[in-house]
């Protein structure tokens, strides 16, 4: 037979070497095609007596097979049915023929019937599926090149391996290190592979095919060590093993603490290795399938593919690029400013492959960028991570300087000077003396618009705005920000730039705090109006921790100082006059910043404590003598829908405006600017998630009991009056299960009750609600 | 519906439930044999009136399973009629079993049972049984596991009881267990453990340190600050509990419970048979309830078993003379009087599981037979006796002198 995405080719002694090497893919992955003809060469080997084994390799240098093709795996609609399990377990079931030679566990058992041998040749990295393709071979041969990694990273995109990954890898290395892999998502050199037990020869780069093939001609007859009679997992397992039991126990808890129970793959991850080490591997198998099954028809890992991968690329891609505009040669950029914003771009931009021109006021101003340079570089090196030649190379790329003239040969400018509109015109106006007429010039303000600044510029259609995030080299979102007369060029620019900075960029509309600094505040106000209520701090903060944010917003709030919050929110008063409406927390800021002199972590004190050294400690107590605890706390749920929907209104306020113009960027920006709790896929995905008519009558239902800001945009009314979706899902409104409902805050129910033409009302039983509302749904489907 | 009266209760010493403790080379068939032959023989009735034995047993495998309670009746030489059940409500077991045994009475299936239960905590470790409970994914996700000591300092925290708060009680339990012994109040319960050659092995509680004080305490490192700090427990407590910003430690080897080996034994029967058989009722049934709680916290329950089985009762928490709440953990104790708001003067007189330790399957029925002697000798009406629960639960029992 021949096929498409590999070739068979058998040697003399009647081994296939099956070479893969997928078209249309710049890695092997398992894509439609790849899945359609695999299983028809497993049949052909188990019943073609010229074949007596099989050599698996790549036909791609990059990788032996990098996994499932993510794009495939969105489309997949699992369903909570035979037919949705027939889905899932297509996968273990063509590769357990293999593995058997398509015999059944009691033939095995019984006949003593063997499977041909088949082994791998790994000269390239095999993750996902492809390891899980490699375990499912009797015997694996990798290359010595230390740069090889075996993982199974599913879990990074809310699924898990579902191809025996989870029942393979753990009989080969054991629960505990299968862990690592699986949960934490750590992938593995050949030499760690090997130690471990996943890898079973290293040999010199080149000759795995030659290894794998003596393997196969040396054993006719094969099974898997776990289809022998006494296989044991290394290390143990089981429900009564003492070892395996305190591993299921810590790491129960160490998961379950790590992903708030936000992730539903961590846990049918470690179901699948505790369930499936209690039975045989056919079982453990289907066990596994039906939990891949239960992933792939829930929400998070569809809006984590999405946003975390699908979206992510395509932005990084430069989906929001201006076709046509050739792409812009970016060798050396010009940074202006020095300071701990010019420092962090000057350095990935160096790590992008620039070199930079930094400058500011004088020669010791613009050295500041070199000294924060160095600081990271000398760690790297320190702990060999770097050699001492790439760290000298790397400084060496950048250049500080206190003369314009040195700016004239730059590609692109980049300006991160003190945020004050006569201090920028200064700057603008100088460089632009200097540099080339097509160099775009980027401003990286957070506060100032873009055209107010472009109006400085001799060249307004080549600026352009550029919000970096603090600390640059690890927060991974970037806002370009075009003005009103920003043309094809720069917008192109900027891209291209990104692109190699490796950022994750948005296209923003020139508005007062962009996309970000919209949602920022309203989430941090909203915090401090809980404070001033009385309700408690540590509810609070662990509340947003729960729901998966990575810090508290009282924690943040300290970091970015409540200075600046002050600050901003003084100019602001100033500047709009009787425009100005209140948030509410004015005299709370004013109270902490310019009363207690509680302003921030910087200055040693916020609403946390902290040592000399800056470390956090404690909340502060003190905080109850000025707002005293409330006597009734509000339910977790409700603080924690209080936090979410901060940071949901104004996201959606901002897709409705235009600030974005998609809800990919929505989603993108918020996650990765502000740590939205990924799980969700964003903050746009998370009203698909739970229905727009839903959002919609929750948000209405909040801004009654706690004010007009988290009335829902006008766009949100309408569309979910119409059954619309922000991502294009299904129209007709979303159906509820019952633990979804359940979940939900009882005046929530009776408000979605109610929006669905329910009678009900709070006094009413919520059970009895929620029947209504499952009732009324199965009504409508079977109309 | 029939009245359920205790005739009598009888308890082994508590031995260091160690391999250096006395009662370790006790077989935990031999102990519960033994507590079954001292109930039939100080009473002298024929077994054969005995219609059933429910015992509690927290870790019924190895020696202690396949129905230890049957192995038990057996070896005590009762009339084989006489059946034997083991039940496990955690903690509680052994006064659940005794609940069994009054409700067989309530219901008249039986006229005359034995409830009480049995550990040999030295010979069969307390988790040996394993269980899905903490292991199963699915089970500790869905349920916030935490294991009991890192309960117990939640609840500490939630309840703003400090280290000094439990060090002072537990000083006071070993200082009342002393007392009790001093003063003979033990003295008609407890019998003496026998071995092979039929010489007395224990016949006092082994670990009550009449010594201890706050500076001996005050010695001792936190027992589960480093499962809950290091091993992500207090952060899976947190989850559930968001208002607290950091647990404290609190709880130690010196303010929980002892591990202990022992067994003990209550008769129960309706008024005919103790007139029939010339057995003097000490205690009447009043009320009996279980009820679960929130499982994170888990060691709540006997707040709201005790407030059931006062509903039950139709009586309120004053009518109560005299509390028995098993001395788990000192914040159990502590939490449920300001819950209650109980004094110490009525809880716990005689000293507890801090003092005495916690044989697990058979604490429920030795502390059941403590209230039945202690009402006689301090002439008072009425007890509530209760413990709480592994898993979120607690269990109560309230009698009244006869």
């Amino acid at each position: 037979m021949s096929y498409k995405t590999f070739t068979v080719d058998i040697d003399a002694d009647g081994i296939a070497l099956v070479t893969i090497n997928v078209p249309g893919q710049t890695m092997n992955v398992w894509d439609e095609q790849l899945m359609a003809e695999f299983p028809k060469f497993v049949e052909e080997l188990n019943s073609n007596d010229d074949i007596k084994g099989a050599v698996i390799a790549s036909g791609k240098d990059n990788a032996f097979l990098a996994g499932a093709d993510l794009r495939m795996l969105e489309k997949a609609n699992g369903g909570l049915d035979k037919a949705g399990f027939d889905s899932a377990f297509i996968m273990n079931s063509f590769l357990r023929s293999m593995e058997t030679g398509g015999h059944t566990a009691r033939q095995i058992a019984k006949e003593g019937k063997k499977a041909k041998p088949v082994a791998c040749a790994l000269e390239g990295l095999a993750l996902g599926g492809g390891l899980e393709l490699a375990m499912a071979c009797h015997y694996r041969v990798s290359s010595s090149n230390p740069k090889l990694k075996f993982g199974l990273p599913e879990v990074l995109v809310g699924l898990l391996p579902g191809g025996g990954g989870t029942q393979r890898l753990p009989r080969l290395i054991g629960l505990q290190n299968a862990a690592m892999v699986m949960v934490q998502g750590k992938s593995l050199s050949p030499s760690a592979a090997k130690a471990q037990g996943l890898i079973d020869e290293i040999v010199e780069p080149g000759e795995t095919i030659a290894a794998a093939k003596t393997w196969v001609k040396a054993n006719p007859k094969t099974l898997a060590r776990w289809d022998v009679r006494g296989f044991k997992y290394p290390g143990g397992a089981g429900a009564m093993n003492p070892k395996s039991v305190q591993f299921h126990m810590a790491s129960n808890a160490m998961a379950l603490k790590e992903s708030k129970n936000n992730f539903p793959a961590v846990k049918a991850i470690l179901s699948c290795m505790y369930e499936g080490s209690i039975v045989p591997i056919d079982t453990a198998l289907r066990i596994e399938s039906k939990y891949f099954a239960t992933l792939l028809s829930g929400s998070v890992a569809k809006n984590m593919i999405r946003t975390l991968f699908v979206n992510k690329q395509a932005a990084e891609k430069g989906a929001a690029r201006p076709q046509g505009v050739p792409a812009v040669d970016i060798k050396t950029v010009g940074v202006l400013g020095a300071g701990l914003m010019g420092s962090g771009i000057t350095h990935v931009t160096v790590k992008g492959g620039m070199d930079v021109i930094v400058l500011d006021r004088s020669m010791e101003d613009a050295q500041k960028a070199i000294a924060y340079s160095q600081k990271i570089i000398d760690k790297k090196v320190s702990r060999g991570r770097m050699t001492k030649e790439a760290g000298e190379a790397f400084m060496a790329r950048i250049t500080p300087t206190d003369n314009y003239d040195d700016l004239k040969n730059v590609d692109l400018i980049i300006e991160a000077v003190f945020e004050r509109p006569d201090v920028k015109e200064d700057v603008i106006k100088k460089t632009e003396a200097v540099i080339g007429e097509n160099v775009v010039f980027g401003s990286n303000t957070s506060t100032l618009p873009i055209g107010g600044l472009a109006v400085h510029s001799k060249r307004p259609e080549q600026f352009i705005g550029m919000h970096f995030f603090s600390p640059v080299d690890k927060m991974p979102l970037l806002e370009i920000i075009p003005h009103e007369g920003t043309g094809d060029l720069a917008l192109a620019a900027a891209l291209d730039y990104n692109k190699k900075i490796r950022k994750t960029p948005i296209v923003v509309k020139d508005v007062r705090g962009f996309f970000t600094n919209q949602v920022f505040p309203p989430y941090i106000n909203e915090a401090v109006l809980m404070v001033m209520e009385g309700i408690s701090m540590p509810l609070i903060e662990n509340c947003a921790a729960n729901l998966g944010l990575p810090i508290g917003p009282l924690a943040v709030s300290d970091d970015t100082t409540l200075k600046l919050g002050y600050d901003i929110m003084t100019s602001t008063r100033e500047e709009m006059g009787d425009a100005y409406v209140s948030t509410g927390a004015e005299p709370f800021m004013e109270k902490m910043v310019v009363d207690l002199k509680r302003a921030g972590r910087r200055f040693g004190a916020g609403f946390y404590n902290y040592d000399d050294s800056g470390k956090r400690l404690d909340l502060w107590k003190g905080m109850t003598d000025h707002y005293p605890l409330a006597e009734t706390q509000p339910s977790p749920a409700e603080v924690e829908q209080r936090l979410l929907y901060s940071l949901m209104i104004p996201s959606a306020r901002c897709y409705a405006d235009g600030v974005v113009a998609d809800p990919q960027s929505a989603d993108l920006g918020a996650i990765f600017g502000l740590g939205f709790p990924p799980w969700t896929g964003g903050p746009l995905s998370h009203i698909d998630t739970i229905g727009l008519d839903n959002f919609v009558a929750t948000a209405q239902s909040m801004a009654q009991r706690y004010g007009a800001r988290f009335t829902p945009a006008q766009m949100f009314i309408d569309m979910a009056k119409s059954g619309k979706t922000l991502y294009g899902a299904p129209a007709g409104g979303k159906v509820y299960t019952k633990t979804e409902l359940s979940k939900m805050l009882e005046k929530d129910v009776v408000a979605l009750a109610n929006s669905l033409g329910i009678d009900a009302s709070v006094s009413d039983l919520k059970a009895d609600t929620i029947d209504k509302i499952l009732l009324s749904q199965s009504a409508q489907s079977a109309a | 519906m029939t009245e359920a009266y205790i005739y009598d209760a009888v308890r082994t010493p508590r031995g260091k439930g160690r391999s250096d403790g006395s009662l370790h080379e006790i077989t935990p068939v031999a102990l519960a044999a033994q507590v079954l032959g001292a109930v039939r023989d100080r009473n002298n009735i024929d077994s054969a009136e005995i219609e059933d034995v429910a015992f509690g047993c927290v870790s019924p495998v190895g020696e202690q399973g396949a129905v230890i309670t049957r192995t038990a009746v057996l070896m005590a030489g009762y009339a084989q009629t006489t059946s034997g059940i083991q039940v496990n409500r955690f903690c509680a077991s052994g006064l659940e079993a005794a609940n069994i045994a009054a409700a067989k009475v309530m219901a008249g299936e039986c006229d005359l049972a034995v409830g009480g239960g049995v550990e040999s905590m030295s010979r069969v470790p307390m988790g040996s049984d394993g269980g899905a409970w903490p292991v199963d994914p699915q089970s500790a996700f869905h349920n916030y596991f935490v294991p009991q000591g890192v309960s117990a300092d939640l609840i500490a925290t939630k309840y703003g009881l400090s280290r000094d708060d439990l060090d002072a009680y537990s000083v006071e339990s070993h200082k009342r267990a002393t007392k009790a012994w001093e003063e003979g109040r033990f003295d008609r319960s407890v019998m003496p453990v026998k071995d092979v050659m039929g010489v007395t092995v224990l016949d006092r509680d082994e670990t009550i340190r009449p010594d201890t004080n706050m500076q001996s305490l005050g010695a001792l490192n936190p027992a589960f600050a480093m499962m809950g700090e290091n091993f992500g427990f207090d952060g899976v407590a947190q989850q559930r509990y968001p208002e607290i910003e950091k647990i404290k430690h609190v709880h130690h080897a010196g303010n929980s419970s002892g591990i202990v080996d022992g067994a003990a034994a209550v008769l129960i029967g309706n008024k005919e048979v103790g007139e029939r058989l010339g057995l003097k009722p000490r205690a009447r049934i009043r009320s009996m309830a279980s009820i679960g709680s929130e499982p994170t916290i888990m060691l709540t329950g006997p707040e709201f078993a005790a407030k059931k089985a006062l509903k039950r009762a139709g009586m309120t928490a004053s009518d109560i003379d005299l509390y028995e709440l098993n001395e788990a953990f000192a914040a159990v104790v502590l939490r449920f009087m300001q819950a209650m708001n109980v004094d110490h003067d009525i809880m716990n007189v005689n000293g507890g599981a801090i003092a005495m330790g916690h044989p697990l399957g058979a604490t429920g029925a030795m502390i059941l037979g403590t209230m039945v002697d202690e009402l006689e000798r301090s002439n008072k009406e009425t007890s509530l006796v209760t413990l709480c629960i592994g898993g979120g639960m607690g269990t109560a029992t309230i009698i009244e002198r006869v």
